[in-house]
């Protein structure tokens, strides 16, 4: 009986979070697939209408600008985050012994809320404020940063903002990584006359593999959910060319009362959501099992 | 300072007097700030002298967007507060949703259908019977200006959109910003909409963005509208994108600019850099728009409650927010002009003054319309669909064909 | 042998200037939102966003903590900052336990279906926030606990989890597994095995957790705004109400010093944290 017990107790420890995980995951994805099939406006109405909330919203000019900026936005931002956080990282772990001070600079700005440091980067992003005025004052007049102002490169804005935000953790997480890396390799490695790129290359990152795949997981969750980033830098602006899916369905559900609306476009986001990271979730969950 | 006096004026009273209570009401609002964050703390003290106490439920940002989604998800789960701020449409559709609760018989007690004026009655009454109570009116279609740059640049203030562009090019020849403005969707939309007023005129802008009739709005006259809109581009500076509006206010204030277009609450920012109306800065309505008048109505309305208690509070409530005291209170705080009628304006400014005259005259003459900029006109869907149309011609080079062909699409999809 | 220490030390030379710099850069948008804390409401419109302020003038600082208006209430964010600390430090405590458990299970005693466990825990977790509003206040109501402090912890442990687990079930994997069989053959338990074995070695990712849940929670506006009441909305909801404004003038030095202050619990634990950090290394020394 003990034993019985003994040998369920991983699936008992597991099981509250598994209930939970179906009711509160998908039990509230299916809540909102069925939402997005009815005509609800300020609240939800359940009058099927079939798929014409997903037609309005393929017709919709700012849906398209809030995809387009996603992909743009998602494939940057891990990409940049990924390799800062991964170099900070390495140079902090070879370099310097007392880190406790660059790491916190390199972290604090996942404490502070956007809420606030948005007007902050407004003002350093304002060409008449910020950066360029500065540069310009230092007497190189011609010199141009209006990536803020300009619809076509705002949404570039919202990825240094980005970058700046969560770099720092990328970092902790290599960090605590290369850390738990066996030392014993790192020294086999150079005994047998590896340089330091060939080490990190060939034996410390392949250990890392599941840091990476923790840290795209998260990253990838940030760049879908960027919400305040998005409503505290650019407001969506100039115009709505900054827009983000997260913010368009916030706005359609919440204050444009077009909640059948905001359903659809969020499902439409969960099955581009599923088209990418489910292979990867597959093949990496796969991998480790072989 | 004075906000902690108030405080601890307020604290003083409570516990003097702290088992007199009526009941209490909670009240979900967004007003957190300066004059406005004042004003409501005011109304708290008034319904603490009744004996009602009150639970402040504040939630700030994007113009009531977060309040509003806190207040669907309260009202969802069978728990509303007493009373929310909502305004325009929006209280019919919460009416019949079967959220609210009338309050007609403190309305027929206290004489609203007398001293409030229809068009703001009829906003707040839902099946004939008064759910909401009104605190303010304000003037949207004013235009700011600093004359200080317009005689330096040898201008004068514009009357009309045709001499808008005139003038504002003088400015802009002898090197000032002619249009301060502040690049977000609500401001956009704000002055997208004295445009439509200037050009159209109040019966084109009730056909066309308040009824939202497809015909008015695929017109001649929308592409006009477009027009002229997109001239404005050119008077405004390149930084404006995102920009707050009291930054734009600034901006006319010290100078660097000429104009803002901009309802009465910017008078609060001139009145705290110490200036006076007529002499430092003058109000004028917006181009083309001096006999008509855009109102925006703040309101609160009142949610169904289960206990006999809170619903004797929220009649209270109801009746303190007419009474001439606060209005008086708020509206000199705020910069708008009391909902109700008649009451003394001694204390209030010239550009005030200006406001309620203009009101009245409106009112006779058919002017008087809801600004959709601010909720006032259109259910959220339609007006989400202007703003969207309204923001993205502005910050593109599309034509005026191209704004009028969006603004259309975009409305009949949110229909 | 000498040409390479001094090429070594170049290159450390070169290593750490470039991390200063990242540094600098890093503390950009801090310097702005400190030296505008200590600015006056002249200064600030009139001046440059870069200057150093004229004189400490720290009334904004005083204000922003006691007595700026958050509401038809003026204590400022001093009453806010206790609603937060009484949610964020429950539900990180209760969050951070079940996903080392949870990583414990699936890395170490995976059983058929864990993976997939595992992977749809990942993917529930990209549902936007926003979309789970509404159905969530309804189960709140229903499990009575509508607006209050434990409903909150309850929400954010539940999508809290997902991340947890992950910290520690990507840690925990990289741990051989012959040590559980080891100390399954000596007789040692599941429980004790992790008591024994595991948690000494966690240090490095518990910090990363606790960091990463610390962060969310604390600065949570969505589920704190939606599901507080008056009386226990957290900070970030008061911060909001601080720094808005619908038709009124801003006060951005008070915004900034509201902010920072607002920051300052997610700072302390990031240096706190930071300690062990440096102990986890020695962990993984031994490990070694």
């Amino acid at each position: 009986m003990f034993d019985y017990l003994e040998k369920q107790l991983p699936k008992l420890i597991m099981a509250p979070t598994a209930i939970v995980m179906l009711v509160c995951m998908y039990g509230f994805i299916g809540w909102t697939a069925v939402l997005s099939f009815t005509k609800s406006r300020m609240l939800p109405q359940w009058e099927f209408v079939g798929w014409e909330q997903y037609e309005r919203l393929f017709a919709n000019p700012r849906w398209h600008v809030a995809l387009d900026n996603l992909l743009v936005f998602t494939l940057l931002f891990i990409i940049i985050a990924l390799l800062l956080g991964l170099m900070l990282a390495i140079l902090l772990d070879r370099n310097i012994r007392n880190d406790g001070a660059l790491r916190t600079i390199y972290l604090y700005p996942m404490a502070v809320s956007f809420i606030v440091t948005g007007t902050a980067w407004k003002w350093i992003l304002n060409p008449g404020l910020g950066i360029e005025k500065m540069v310009r004052d230092l007497g190189f007049t011609d010199f141009e940063f209006r990536w803020l102002v300009d619809p076509d490169m705002a949404i570039y804005t919202i990825v240094i903002a980005a970058v700046w935000q969560s770099s720092g953790f990328v970092m902790a997480m290599f960090l605590a990584g290369l850390r738990g890396v066996d030392d014993s390799l790192i020294k086999a490695a150079q005994m047998d006359g590896a340089s330091t790129f060939r080490t990190y290359w060939h034996v410390i990152l392949p250990v890392m593999r599941p840091v990476f795949f923790g840290a795209v997981v998260i990253l990838s969750h940030i760049a879908i959910k960027s919400f305040d980033l998005v409503q505290s830098l650019t407001g969506g602006g100039p115009g709505y060319s900054s827009d983000l899916p997260a913010t368009f369905m916030y706005t359609h559900a919440f204050s444009r009362a077009q909640m059948g609306l905001g359903a659809a476009s969020a499902m439409v986001m969960l099955a581009g959501v599923m088209a990418i990271i489910v292979p990867y979730l597959y093949s990496e969950l796969r991998g480790k099992k072989s | 300072m004075k906000t902690k006096l108030t405080g601890l004026a307020l604290a003083t009273m409570m516990a003097i007097a702290p088992s007199a209570q009526a009941g209490e009401v909670e009240v979900l609002h967004w007003w957190t700030s300066g004059g406005e964050a004042t004003s409501v703390a005011f109304l708290k003290k008034q319904l603490a002298e009744s004996g009602v106490d009150w639970v402040d439920f504040a939630v700030a940002g994007g113009g009531g967007e977060s309040a509003m989604t806190v207040l669907k998800s309260r009202a969802i789960s069978g728990n509303s507060p007493t009373a929310a701020q909502i305004k325009g449409p929006s209280i019919q559709e919460w009416g019949e949703l079967g959220f609210l609760s009338s309050i007609d018989d403190v309305a027929k007690a206290n004489n609203w259908d007398e001293i409030l004026p229809e068009v703001v009655s009829d906003v707040m009454k839902y099946q004939g019977e008064y759910v909401a109570a009104p605190v303010n009116v304000h003037r949207v279609n004013w235009l700011w200006a600093n004359p200080e740059v317009f005689s330096k640049a040898g201008a004068t203030i514009p009357t009309t959109w045709d001499d808008f562009m005139v003038q504002a090019q003088k400015l802009k020849d002898a090197g000032y910003i002619a249009l301060a403005h502040g690049g977000q969707a609500w401001q956009d939309a704000t002055v997208f909409e004295a445009v439509v007023l200037g050009v159209g005129g109040a019966d084109y802008y009730n056909k066309a963005f308040v009824q939202a009739d497809m015909d008015a709005l695929n017109s001649a006259t929308t592409k006009e509208v477009f027009e002229t809109f997109g001239k404005l581009r050119q008077f405004v500076d390149i930084n404006s994108p995102g920009r707050d509006w009291n930054l734009a206010t600034s901006m006319v204030i010290n100078g660097e600019a000429g104009m803002q277009i901009m309802g009465d609450w910017a008078k609060g920012e001139f009145k705290v850099a110490g200036k006076n109306a007529g002499t430092d800065y003058v109000c004028v309505a917006a181009p083309g728009t001096s006999g008509a008048y855009t109102f925006n109505v703040d309101s609160f309305a009142f949610f169904n409650q289960s206990d006999a208690e809170s619903t004797a509070a929220q009649k209270v409530m109801a009746k303190e927010i007419l009474s001439e005291d606060f209005q008086r209170v708020f509206n000199l705080n705020k910069g708008s002009i009391p909902a109700r009628l008649g009451m003394a304006r001694t204390e209030f400014d010239s550009c005030a003054h200006d406001s309620m005259d203009a009101f009245v005259a409106s009112s006779a003459s058919g002017s008087l319309v809801p600004s959709f900029a601010h909720g006032m006109a259109v259910s959220e869907a339609i007006s989400g669909a202007i703003y969207d149309s309204a923001t993205q011609f502005f910050n593109s080079d599309d034509s005026a064909d191209q704004g009028v062909a969006q603004l259309v699409a975009a409305v009949a999809a949110a229909k | 042998m000498r040409a390479s220490t001094t090429s070594h030390k170049l290159y450390k030379t070169l290593f750490i200037t470039l991390l200063l710099a990242a540094a600098l850069v890093y503390l950009a948008p801090l310097y702005v939102m400190l030296t505008t804390s200590f600015k006056g409401i002249e200064e600030i419109r009139n001046g440059n966003i870069l200057a150093l302020p004229d004189s400490l003038n720290t009334s904004a600082w005083s204000k922003a903590w006691s007595s700026a208006c958050t509401g038809g209430d003026c204590y400022g964010l001093a009453p806010y900052f206790w609603n937060s600390m009484r949610i964020v430090l429950p539900a990180v405590l209760i969050s951070t336990v079940i996903g080392a458990l949870n990583g414990y299970v699936l890395s170490q005693w995976r059983f058929r279906g864990s993976n997939f466990l595992f992977g749809a825990l990942l993917f529930g977790c990209f549902i936007p926030f926003q979309v789970i509003l509404l159905p969530m206040a309804m189960l709140l109501a229903w499990l009575g606990l509508a607006n209050t402090v434990t409903g909150l912890v309850l929400v954010h442990v539940i999508y809290g989890v997902a991340f947890t687990t992950l910290f520690f079930r990507n840690y925990y994997v990289g741990i051989p597994t012959e040590l559980v069989r080891a100390a399954r053959l000596d007789g040692a338990g599941f429980f004790a095995i992790f008591r024994h074995v595991f948690l000494p070695l966690s240090s490095p990712i518990i910090v990363v957790s606790v960091i990463w849940q610390f962060t969310q929670i604390w600065n949570d506006f969505l589920f704190g705004v939606v599901y507080s009441g008056p009386g226990t909305q957290p900070i970030t909801v008061a911060l909001n109400n601080l720094v808005n404004t619908t038709m009124g003038g801003k006060e951005y030095n008070v915004d900034m010093a509201a902010a920072v202050i607002a920051a300052l619990p997610t700072l302390v634990v990031y240096l706190v944290a930071g300690k062990y950090f440096v102990r986890g290394l020695t962990a993984g020394a031994v490990k070694g």
